[in-house]
């Protein structure tokens, strides 16, 4: 491209908090108007469409619980994928280690007889663990033989779904669900609490909220966290200064796993109180937690405020289906225009553009 | 069910399956050559399933509706173009956003179209002669479509022109070394540009031969992964036409192969088995992959600045 001579085009140091946001809210704005275009395609004003989507999703308690309870996957899917990215591992995977520990956490709840008290903190445990081992085996994959961590990631989603299928249409369907493919329903032991009336359970907000901060911690001030960013950012370096790329991986899909996990274990034990098909489960939380993890420039918290946005988008997919009548893919379309408004932005945050000196 | 109906039901299936896997992966292998990983193969593909049948279906005409799925396919790609060569954006974002943005446009668009049958398919054609031969007879030249010989007849000519021709030296060094393409004159731009491109059109293509003959139907998400295993054959093939043709009919052979399990195991499992193959297939050629570095263009995924590096 070339540059009018009265301009300059210069490489930033590092880009400040101030421009980071600032290109961020451009680019999420930019997205917006670009998708305006669709609901005036449809018929519908963009401004009346936004603003039945905010309205949806803060005009009543019923609004702000439901995007509530729609941030808390996101939450923990998006913090462990900062870390995953961090370490240059593309884990695309979330959705199916979201998918293993929601299942994992179903086969303790119904089958396991452990007592009473002890079988929600189980449930977590298992369900972290089962995440855990879905992301490991795709970075002891890329790291012992080179293999791509975006496809293994992925083809082990649909890997997922297919066992989630299989369970509740086989071995693990409910006898009492009168022919419907679920399992049983969970004993009220195995059933999370929730704020009030609302679908927030809030414990796996709180694990959340807890474990967010400490992978703040962890990537800030340990000597984890900073080998994970020299792993990252110049694995050659890693090499030298005897970091073990395996170790580094794999602990980094222990925790990014392992967090998907939890949240499948909060979306079965919090609102199903059973394990039913695998879009209900989740409704896409593992891939839209990739654009949450990136919106938050890969800092664990700042995933507490994307995840807030990409939930009120979800809860605006509701409000497009319900009161406006149009397809509830428009999310999709939205988050696919936001995430390249966001990457093509960043271009705005290495370079800076100023009027050029006056030659003398 | 005697052998040779066995063997003539086998091939000919895995001939009408692989096509599609061998039409994406000899334009992915074209994009990656050029040194830009394109992972919206999945959004190209489905956008391309959606344009041909939705055309196929108002015109009556299947082959339009492949012409038209090209070019769209072919323009959608062009995004990724610009976030990765101009914007010089990271490549794998950018690719799963095409892939987002393709499923989700194109569950919007084909709403009311789904459950909708497509009168005029593409045309099987049975070839008179040649069609007697046997066994090679009915597998090759009875019931197969146009498509099927076309993506066959592109594996020699995309291999020749990548590399018996000075354009195919043009996109090798620029995935290779960019810097030293630049300085002997190669516009990098423009070769990345075309190359996404053409791995745009054929995933479009691939698509389209989906929904107007593989099976004739609209459905959202009916490309199922497909264009992730593409991404996987590429790696496979090590960059390669030739050995796309290989890999992309092996593959097809599995699916079709584990579906005479049947009998035997749940269809959950079955369906599963084209994703675990995918890893299969690449803990196979891994081996290889670290002596080799994969083979790997040098230069995939990196932005090409001039006089930076």
């Amino acid at each position: 491209m070339r540059v009018p001579s009265f301009l300059r085009v210069e490489r930033r140091a590092t880009p400040s908090t101030r421009v980071v946001l600032g290109v961020s809210l451009l680019a999420i704005v930019a997205a917006l108007i670009v998708a305006g275009i669709f609901f005036q395609a449809y018929g519908v004003s963009p401004i009346r469409a936004y603003g039945d989507i905010l309205k949806g999703a803060f005009g009543s308690r019923l609004g702000v619980t439901e995007t509530v309870r729609r941030a808390i996957p996101l939450l923990l899917c998006g913090v462990g994928l900062t870390i995953a990215f961090r370490a240059l591992f593309w884990n695309i995977g979330a959705e199916g280690q979201l998918l293993i520990g929601a299942t994992a956490a179903t086969g303790v709840a119904l089958f396991s007889g452990v007592p009473g008290p002890l079988l929600l903190p189980v449930m977590f445990l298992v369900g972290f663990a089962a995440g855990a081992l879905w992301g490991t085996i795709p970075a002891a994959l890329k790291v012992k033989l080179g293999i791509n961590d975006v496809i293994t990631t992925l083809m082990m989603n649909y890997i997922a779904i297919y066992i989630v299928e299989w369970l509740i249409h086989g071995p693990w369907k409910g006898p009492t669900m009168r022919g419907f493919a679920y399992t049983d329903r969970f004993p009220a032991a195995a059933i999370l609490p929730t704020i009030g009336i609302s679908r927030i359970h809030w414990p796996t907000l709180a694990v959340g909220l807890v474990l967010a901060t400490l992978a703040f911690v962890l990537v800030k001030r340990t000597r984890w966290g900073f080998e994970i960013r020299v792993v990252g950012e110049n694995p050659h370096a890693a090499r030298f200064a005897g970091i073990s790329h395996f170790k580094i991986t794999v602990l980094a899909m222990v925790v990014s796993g392992g967090l998907a996990g939890l949240a499948g274990v909060g979306e079965v034990a919090g609102i199903h109180h059973m394990l039913l098909g695998p879009t209900h489960v989740s409704m896409g939380y593992g891939y839209t937690a990739i654009i949450v993890a990136w919106l938050a420039r890969r800092n664990p918290l700042a995933v507490i405020v994307t995840s807030l946005l990409f939930a009120i988008i979800m809860r605006g997919g509701d409000v497009i289906k319900v009161s406006l009548g149009l397809p509830f893919q428009l999310v999709n379309v939205f988050n696919g225009l936001i995430l390249f408004f966001l990457i093509g932005s960043e271009i705005l945050m290495r370079y800076r553009i100023r009027l050029a000196p006056r030659r003398a | 069910m005697g052998w040779e109906n066995w063997v003539i039901t086998t091939f000919s299936r895995t001939l009408a399956y692989g096509t599609p896997l061998l039409l994406a992966t000899l334009g992915e292998i074209y994009a990656e050559r050029a040194g830009v990983l394109n992972l919206g193969v999945e959004g190209m593909m489905i956008i391309g399933a959606y344009a041909a049948f939705s055309v196929a279906f108002t015109t009556g005409n299947a082959w339009l509706g492949i012409l038209v799925a090209a070019v769209v396919g072919g323009a959608f790609s062009l995004i990724h173009a610009f976030a990765s060569v101009t914007l010089k954006a990271n490549q794998v974002v950018s690719g799963l956003a095409l892939t987002m943005l393709g499923l989700g446009l194109s569950g919007v668009l084909g709403r009311g179209w789904e459950g909708r049958p497509l009168l005029a398919p593409l045309q099987k054609i049975t070839v008179p002669g040649l069609s007697n031969i046997p066994v090679l007879g009915p597998i090759l030249f009875d019931g197969q479509n146009l498509l099927v010989y076309i993506s066959i007849l592109l594996v020699p000519l995309m291999w020749y022109i990548l590399y018996r021709t000075k354009i195919g030296i043009s996109i090798r060094s620029v995935g290779e070394d960019p810097a030293t393409a630049d300085s002997l004159g190669v516009n990098v731009s423009l070769v990345r540009y075309a190359c996404v491109f053409i791995g745009g059109m054929l995933a479009g293509v691939a698509g389209g031969y989906l929904s107007v003959a593989y099976r004739p139907a609209w459905t959202e998400g009916m490309t199922a992964g497909t264009g992730w295993i593409v991404i996987a054959l590429t790696i496979f093939a090590f960059w390669n036409p030739a050995l796309g043709l290989a890999g992309a009919y092996l593959f097809a052979a599995l699916f079709h192969l584990s579906f005479r399990l049947q009998a035997w195991v749940s269809p959950e499992f079955l369906k599963a088995m084209p994703y675990a193959f995918a890893i299969l297939v690449l803990v196979i050629v891994s081996r290889g992959t670290l002596r080799k570095r994969m083979g790997a263009p040098a230069a995939l995924t990196l932005p090409y600045t001039r006089g930076e590096e």
